[in-house]
C-alpha cells in the first residue's frame, strides 16, 4: 500500500475529544486505510486527549439540541438546564457506552488499535502538548510530534483533507 | 464454497469492512472470502470497498436480516 504510485491519501485534523466526536475520525481513518489509502491524523487541542494511553471519554449533553437518547421506548432530549445537574453527563456517558456495546459498535480503544495496526500516521500537536502540559509518556506509542507546517505539507499531498 | 468465512454478524459499521480487509490479507490472490453480516449498511459499503480496492464482489445477497457477501481477492 504505502509507497505505491497511485495510492490515494487522506488527512484529517482531529480537534475534539469527547466520546461522540471521537468516532468520526477513527471510523474514517480505519476504513480509508482498509481501502488502501495512506492516512494521516493530526491531533490538536481537545483531540489530543484521544492519544492518551488511558482513555476516559465522556459525552456532554450541554448545548446539543440534536442529542436524543432512546429511553423508555421513546427518544428523549436533554435541555441545557438538565445538563447542569451533577451526574447527568456521567449518566448520559454510561448510557451511550451501553448502547455502543449493545449495537455492536466498536469502542474507540478498538478503533484506535486498528488504526495503529493499519499504519495510520498520527501526529500529535506539539503546541497543544505544551499548552495543556501533556507529557509524551502519557501518550500511546506511535504518534510523532509535529506542528502546523508538518500538517500542511501532508495536506498539500492529500486527495482528501478533513477537519473534525 | 469460499476459502474462508468471516462471521461479522452483530457488528456495526465499520467493523465488517475492517475485519473483511484483515481476512482478505491472509488469502492468496484469487482466494474467496464469504462474509456474514447483519448490518444493512454493509450492502452499499462492500460494493464501495470492492470497487475502490479492486477486489471482486462475486455475490451479494440477503436472507431476512442476514446479509451474505462473497469477495474474491484480486489485489
Amino acid at each position: 500500500m504505502a509507497g505505491e504510485v497511485n495510492t490515494k491519501r487522506m488527512s484529517m485534523i482531529v480537534t475534539k475529544g469527547s466520546l461522540d466526536w471521537a468516532y468520526p475520525p477513527f471510523i474514517l481513518a480505519t476504513t480509508a486505510a482498509a481501502m488502501g489509502l495512506d492516512v494521516t491524523m493530526f491531533f490538536t487541542f481537545y483531540g489530543l486527549t484521544l492519544l492518551k494511553k488511558k482513555l476516559d471519554l465522556k459525552i456532554s449533553t450541554l448545548g446539543n439540541p440534536a442529542m436524543e437518547m432512546p429511553m423508555f421506548g421513546m427518544h428523549i432530549g436533554m435541555p441545557n438546564l438538565v445538563s447542569a445537574v451533577p451526574g447527568v453527563d456521567a449518566a448520559a456517558t454510561t448510557m451511550m457506552k451501553n448502547l455502543i456495546k449493545k449495537k455492536g459498535v466498536a469502542s474507540i480503544e478498538e478503533l484506535r488499535t486498528m488504526a495503529v495496526e493499519a499504519d495510520v500516521r498520527m501526529i500529535a500537536c506539539q503546541m497543544t502538548m505544551d499548552l495543556f502540559e501533556y507529557s509524551r509518556d502519557d501518550m500511546i506509542d506511535g504518534p510523532v510530534l509535529g506542528g502546523a507546517a508538518t500538517y500542511i505539507e501532508t495536506a498539500t499531498k492529500s486527495d482528501i483533507n478533513l477537519f473534525i | 464454497m469460499a476459502d474462508q468465512v468471516l462471521d461479522a454478524k452483530g457488528l456495526n459499521c465499520p467493523l465488517p469492512i475492517l475485519k473483511a480487509k484483515k481476512a482478505l490479507k491472509d488469502l492468496p490472490i484469487g482466494g474467496t472470502l464469504q462474509v456474514l453480516a447483519t448490518d444493512p449498511g454493509a450492502v452499499k459499503d462492500f460494493e464501495a470497498f470492492c470497487r475502490t480496492t479492486g477486489n471482486d464482489l462475486v455475490e451479494s445477497k440477503s436472507e431476512g436480516k442476514l446479509f451474505e457477501f462473497l469477495i474474491k481477492r484480486r489485489s
